[in-house]
């Protein structure tokens, strides 16, 4: 009885030592060696393999980090600066900082202001339908409404709202990835800076058409008439094929442009409601009447040149 | 027995109510919105100005590549603007706008040419001629003409091939051109036949065109070089790939045109429009569109100005009737339905079809049931439910490697598939990105 009890144990001793043996020689014998800063970088990064970076995922950039020697072109979007210095911090090499960004949407065509004139039957992914056609609306520069965007964003900080048919960014859980900016067919999701309380002013329409027709097939559309690029007291606005856009470095956040836009297509988020000053008012309608004058001798003029 | 493609294929309802139409001319529209993107390949650039006063068949844009085609005015009027405007892809493309001016009596004369049978170009000539026509394949891929008739020397080629199969349903332009232009027709294979030096073509009906078999048996002279062949009934017979198999039973490989297998393809619309380029010197302006639903009042066949807008076509058959669900631009098995009816015609418009509710929608996708349905009839011979699967996951480079570019997009799998599942949709997809890819490697 002994005997036996005995005798197992001591094979799968004796077992145990051979495997190690084995397992000793092979780990001598097929040594490859790895830059421990690799494991170290990876354990600082956030570990979302979001692939906002570029590289396939978080372990891969390490090695990125590691073997290249300028890493100022490297950023991870996730992690932002704090995360970039202490990579910094371990490679001893230097990082530029970059201003923090979050995604914005530049479509305010809901259900109610972009009615729909046709009806889509085919598979409900924004890659295929916007392939077929230019979508259910007469706006073919606008959101799709199927939601590709948020499908592909990994860190939940999208969901479709089912009232007005457009996704919405929960600007907390945005990390800027830049996945919803890649999926997105007509690009109308944006990296704009994001500053302490998030306050952004930004032109949430890409429809080039001319006024009239961009009017017709969405009521907050940009019609393209200049007036916030006339106000701007920076020259942050541009406008280029019937369209502003707001430059977000120059753009001091001084809202003028929202007050006088004639189709409510520039959107800030996050500001406190406004103070009513009676005076400020009555300057900007003066200014107002000015800028309208200006555009109707203009259109005039450029009626009766055709 | 007669003749067919071995592989797959289906059998749908042939509907072809307006084939005992006759064509008939359209009034001359008000306004005319052609697009300059009416071909595969490179857009033409526009020549004329906003005011300016163009001639019937003056050029308005001209060729802008080697894969490109020059586009001439349909009416003789006044350029108004160069505008965007949705056509049948669904997006704005850039149109030229000319107003037709209704005191010029060229819109308004109708010729019609004798027959003129004997050919005074010499083959370079004709090549050169075709080209400067704008004239692209009719049958609706549009492919420039005298791109696929640049034959490069040493190529050995003995056949031509005439399609006048016409495989959709509904549609009966090709048919109703056939029995009215027969004579012409014939004087057009032989012009192809003179400048590609061949000695043989065949001219491919399907047998559901009874009448233009035995018409074209008629007018076909014993010493021409030309042949009927009377073919079964089945869709996609008008496919290039299936016609040269059916026809003269040689296989097109994979990747390859007909080309390789010594043949040359043409559609009889294209064949009618070099005919009246090569002996009238008339670029193509107009084409025959058949306007067809179960509910129209007067569905028929015409002769369409280039750019007219759908609007004035549903118009003379009697105005949308109710309860209409969907347009397409072309037949129902690989026509593109369109958003509006200010779309205008173009050089690939066979027909408009007007379809009602009941048979426009397309049924809920369901799972995948494993019938092999779509198998058994895809006439590439491709697996049409792995293809969809794989582009709908994404794995490109496998769909790529399952031939996903071979696919014709004929749409038979959808038509068959007992779950609804959108196969073609997917497919079509897949073979844009992986044609995406393919291009930023190059």
């Amino acid at each position: 009885m002994t005997d036996s009890v005995l005798y197992s144990v001591l094979l799968l001793v004796s077992l145990g030592v051979i495997a190690a043996l084995v397992l000793y020689v092979v780990s001598k014998k097929f040594y490859v060696y790895e830059n421990p800063l690799i494991a170290e970088v990876d354990e600082v990064l956030p570990g979302a393999n979001c692939a906002g970076c570029g590289s396939p995922g978080c372990k891969s950039f390490a090695e990125r980090l590691v073997n290249t020697d300028d890493i100022s072109e490297l950023f991870c979007p996730v992690g932002g600066n704090d995360v970039m210095k202490q990579v910094a911090a371990i490679l001893g090499k230097e990082v530029v900082e970059r201003d923090p960004t979050v995604a914005v949407l530049r479509c305010q065509g809901s259900c109610d202001v972009r009615p729909k004139t046709t009806e889509y039957q085919g598979p409900r992914t924004c890659a295929i339908s916007a392939m077929v056609y230019s979508g259910e609306t007469d706006c073919q520069y606008g959101c799709l409404g199927d939601g590709d965007c948020v499908k592909v964003c990994k860190f939940d900080a999208m969901y479709m709202d089912e009232k007005t048919g457009l996704p919405v960014i929960i600007t907390d859980n945005c990390t800027s990835c830049g996945a919803c900016v890649e999926e997105c067919p007509r690009d109308i999701i944006e990296m704009r800076p994001r500053n302490k309380r998030d306050l952004k002013v930004f032109v949430g329409c890409l429809n080039e058409d001319k006024g009239g027709i961009a009017k017709k097939s969405c009521s907050v559309a940009c019609i393209g008439c200049a007036k916030c690029e006339d106000v701007c007291p920076k020259d942050a606005i541009a406008m280029l094929n019937n369209l502003a856009y707001i430059d977000p470095v120059l753009c001091t956040l001084c809202r003028k442009c929202v007050d006088v836009c004639p189709t409510h297509s520039i959107i800030e988020t996050n500001f406190p409601p406004k103070k009513v000053k009676k005076v400020v008012e009555k300057k900007v309608e003066v200014k107002v009447a000015v800028i309208k004058e200006h555009i109707v001798a203009e259109s005039k003029k450029s009626k009766t040149d055709a | 027995m007669l003749k067919t493609f071995p592989k797959g294929g289906i059998h749908p309802p042939e509907n072809k109510i307006t084939s005992s139409k006759g064509i008939k001319r359209m009034a001359v529209p008000k306004v005319v919105n052609v697009p300059i993107a009416q071909h595969i390949g490179i857009p033409a650039e526009i020549i004329v100005d906003r005011k300016e006063k163009v001639e019937i068949g003056q050029v308005i844009a001209k060729s802008g590549g080697f894969v490109s085609s020059n586009i001439h005015s349909p009416v003789a009027g006044t350029v108004t603007k160069l505008d965007l405007i949705i056509d049948s892809s669904g997006y704005k493309k850039q149109c030229i706008v000319i107003r037709t001016d209704a005191k010029d009596p060229s819109n308004f004369e109708e010729i019609e040419e004798p027959l003129k049978i004997d050919i005074e170009l010499e083959p370079k000539e004709i090549l050169q001629r075709i080209a400067d026509a704008g004239i692209v394949g009719l049958g609706g891929a549009t492919f420039p003409s005298q791109v696929k008739l640049n034959v490069r020397e040493g190529t050995t080629l003995d056949y031509l091939i005439i399609n006048g199969v016409e495989c959709e349903p509904y549609l009966t332009a090709d048919h109703r051109l056939m029995l009215e232009k027969a004579e012409e027709i014939v004087v057009g294979i032989k012009i192809l036949m003179k400048a590609l030096h061949l000695k043989k073509a065949v001219i491919g009906i399907e047998n559901n065109k009874k009448d233009a078999i035995t018409l074209f048996k008629k007018v076909i002279n014993k010493g021409d070089g030309i042949q009927v062949a009377a073919l079964q009934v089945k869709y996609p017979q008008g496919g290039e790939k299936q016609l040269v198999r059916a026809i003269l039973g040689r296989e097109v490989p994979k990747n390859g045109l007909p080309l390789d297998v010594g043949v040359i393809v043409h559609n009889v619309g294209t064949i009618f429009a070099i005919y009246q380029a090569i002996q009238f010197n008339k670029p193509l302006i107009e084409r025959v569109v058949t306007v067809t639903g179960k509910k129209l009042e007067n569905p028929s066949n015409f002769w369409v100005k280039i750019g007219t807008p759908i609007k004035d076509l549903i118009a003379e058959v009697g105005g949308l009737p109710e309860g209409t669900r969907k347009l397409v631009n072309g037949g129902p098995m690989m026509g593109k339905a369109i958003k509006n009816t200010d779309v205008p015609v173009t050089k690939g418009t066979s027909g408009i079809l007007v379809i009602a509710e009941e048979e426009a929608s397309r049924g809920e996708a369901k799972n995948c049931i494993r019938c092999g349905e779509c198998v058994y009839v895809c006439p590439m011979g491709l697996e049409p439910h792995l293809l969809m699967n794989l582009s709908e996951k994404g794995m490109y480079e496998k769909a790529r490697a399952e031939d996903i570019m071979t696919c014709i997009e004929c749409g038979s799998c959808s038509y068959v598939c007992p779950s609804h599942r959108p196969l073609l949709d997917y497919i079509r997809f897949g073979k844009n990105i992986v044609k995406k890819l393919e291009n930023s490697k190059n």
